[in-house]
């Protein structure tokens, strides 16, 4: 940013900071220096307006709350100030512990789509006095997926309560299909980011991973134009999407292999060809199938039969790979 | 989140007055910079603008004044900018987040402490705070081993593993000199130096069978450097050999997982990717192609498909008995 505008922008925040009689635009004008004079033309009126309007759009994206209205009844137009206590954060201290926390739980933003608000937010509580050395303490650095190029706009159509269209491909799917939702939330569950809301089409809450929406999703219609439901809890809509039922699978394992699987099962004994017999559990067969696949012959499945299925099918396909019949 | 440049500026030179005031016997410029997360010579210029700005009227009583000491500098005049401006609701979501999400990570950080800022932040964020998050951020990564490696961590001291190595499908024991944590896509990681294959290795929690704090300092030799996680986690060396995969639809998400190179749109199978991996480790390769099904058939090297084949033909063998 050019260090005219940022200087006249620091001065604007200052003058209007100070007052707390509205102050029309004519006065800003005269008093705040950088803006056009008024040297009676059109052509400086002109240019003054523009750059007048600009800098109160900019001001207002930064989050300074610039009122607009008229001190009294004898003023012929509004004029602008700023109240001091919408403006300033509140009184805030934290403990060393606590800004520990502060620091180290803004770290997960490093590297991830907040990182810019969580910098902003951190030079805030500085400037507030509070001291967080993010320097300290013991070495961790927690990382979000960083590279979701869908994340800001489901984020801000979602924080903005607008309308989403986008493309999603499934993985069964051939084709991206155009879905139009109203945004809820983005979580980021188990180290994968999703989207969830309200289907418009399905009419029908729907999870999307963000990795799957293609092209960039596009935000319409005004803010505010829903309520997400009273009770949400963003997680656990997608922790539901994501639940199975248990199932308990049986399986054969020549002794001394298949440590991975032996680490979270229950062993049953041994069978009568001296394998150890072992109870395993999961929510994802088919992930555990692929699993139970890759031991190849130290591991047979005895039950139950659809798993056994499964694991044959995967073995027959792999049989095929070296292209020897 | 607007272009970082101009808001990003701004949000600084409007906290910088306050920042200084709220320190009264003044501040290092150095230390100044790194709060604000900028180069010293940036944060000189940032001063420099400020310090002709001022109330209306720019008289000499009226703009902000700063008295330079040596390398110190503090604030003597601050025009009535005393205070830093509130969050907006984009900066009181990143830390409300961040700070619930820390409370549901047991053995980080010092759970009252946690609670006790994130109600105070939420105090002060006010009406940003009201809005309902629009994000969310569930780890579900809770190992037990989280709270010991972090012992070893704070007190400097080496760790004993028992670590399972899923590529060999092995439990194996060693001694680390752990160097940090990390949480990655979901998962937490402790970076060590192995005393036994003298190298840095990341270590995934959830393998950890067993851990022991040792009385013995940590201690990470000179050539032990943490690996930059823009390159990704698995770094395989530029020489290794090359194992060629040919992806079907439902395993592509290999190719986002593991560095591959020339990732090859394909017809065959419909929708497949083919894709190019360095490993040294072909017994991982292994078992990375059994464990995909038959998702991905192996174009290179032949030894490699003719192994996944004849392990999956005497696994069929059994089940035919």
């Amino acid at each position: 940013m050019a260090a005219k505008r940022a200087e006249r922008l620091v001065n604007l925040v200052i003058a209007l900071l100070g007052t707390r009689q509205y102050v029309s635009a004519a006065k800003i004008r005269a008093t705040v220096p950088g803006y056009e004079p008024d040297d009676g033309t059109e052509r400086a009126d002109e240019a003054f307006k523009r750059m007048f309007e600009r800098d109160k759009a900019e001001l207002r994206e930064i989050g300074v709350p610039l009122e607009t209205g008229r001190t009294s009844v004898f003023d012929t137009e509004d004029g602008y100030r700023i109240a001091r206590t919408d403006y300033e954060l509140p009184e805030i201290t934290l403990t060393g512990e606590e800004a520990a926390a502060v620091g180290l739980a803004l770290r997960l933003w490093q590297s991830a789509q907040l990182a810019g608000a969580a910098q902003s937010a951190l030079v805030k509580l500085r400037a507030a006095g509070v001291d967080v050395d993010q320097t300290r303490g013991i070495p961790i650095q927690p990382r979000l997926d960083a590279g979701e190029p869908a994340f800001e706009p489901c984020y801000a159509a979602a924080r903005d309560r607008r309308e989403l269209t986008f493309d999603y491909r499934r993985p069964d799917a051939d084709q991206a299909s155009r879905r139009r939702v109203q945004p809820w939330g983005v979580v980021a569950w188990h180290g994968r980011w999703y989207l969830v809301g309200h289907d418009l089409d399905r009419q029908a809450p729907r999870v999307f991973r963000l990795s799957r929406v293609t092209g960039t999703p596009k935000a319409s219609g005004p803010a505010g134009a829903f309520e997400p439901p009273a009770d949400l809890d963003l997680a656990s809509v997608v922790a539901g999407s994501e639940r199975r039922e248990e199932q308990l699978v049986v399986v054969r394992a020549r002794p001394g292999t298949a440590i991975g699987l032996r680490r979270h099962a229950v062993p049953l004994g041994p069978a009568e060809d001296g394998d150890d017999r072992l109870e395993l559990r999961t929510t994802e067969p088919w992930s555990l199938a692929d699993q139970l696949a890759a031991y190849g012959p130290d591991v047979l499945v005895e039950a139950p039969q659809q798993m056994r299925e499964a694991v044959v099918e995967r073995l027959t396909r792999l049989a095929a790979l070296d292209g020897a019949a | 989140m607007t272009a970082p440049s101009t808001a990003e500026r701004m949000t600084r030179l409007l906290a910088l007055v306050p920042y200084l005031q709220a320190r009264p016997d003044g501040v290092r410029l150095a230390d100044a910079a790194a709060d604000f997360g900028v180069a010293e010579a940036q944060l000189r210029r940032d001063l420099d603008l400020l310090w002709v700005c001022g109330l209306p009227g720019h008289g000499p009583g009226d703009l902000i004044d700063l008295a330079f000491e040596g390398d110190r500098v503090r604030v003597t005049f601050t025009a009535g900018m005393v205070r830093p401006l509130r969050l907006t609701t984009d900066e009181a979501v990143a830390l409300i987040v961040a700070l619930r999400t820390l409370l549901e990570l047991p053995g980080l950080a010092e759970g009252e402490a946690v609670s006790r800022a994130l109600a105070k932040v939420s105090a002060a964020a006010g009406h940003a705070a009201e809005v309902r998050a629009p994000v969310a951020v569930s780890v579900g990564a809770r190992e037990q081993s989280l709270s010991v490696v972090r012992d070893g961590l704070e007190r400097q001291r080496a760790l004993h593993l028992h670590y399972y190595v899923p590529s060999r499908d092995e439990r194996t024991e060693r001694t680390v000199d752990p160097m940090r944590l990390l949480l990655v896509d979901g998962h937490w990681y402790l970076e060590a130096w192995c005393r036994g294959a003298e190298g840095v290795r990341l270590f995934r929690l959830d393998r950890i069978d067993e851990v022991a704090v040792l009385d013995e300092a940590a201690a990470p030799p000179p050539q032990a450097h943490e690996r930059d996680l823009d390159d990704g986690l698995y770094q395989p060396g530029a020489e290794a050999p090359v194992v060629r995969l040919r992806l079907a639809r439902t395993a592509r998400w290999v190719a986002d997982y593991y560095p591959v190179e020339e990732p090859t749109e394909v017809s065959d199978p419909p929708g497949g990717l083919a894709v190019a991996v360095r490993t040294s480790d072909l017994a991982w390769a292994r078992r990375l192609v059994a464990s995909l099904g038959g998702a991905a058939t192996v174009d290179e090297p032949a030894e490699l498909a003719e192994q996944v084949a004849a392990e999956a033909r005497a696994a069929l063998a059994r089940y035919a008995d």
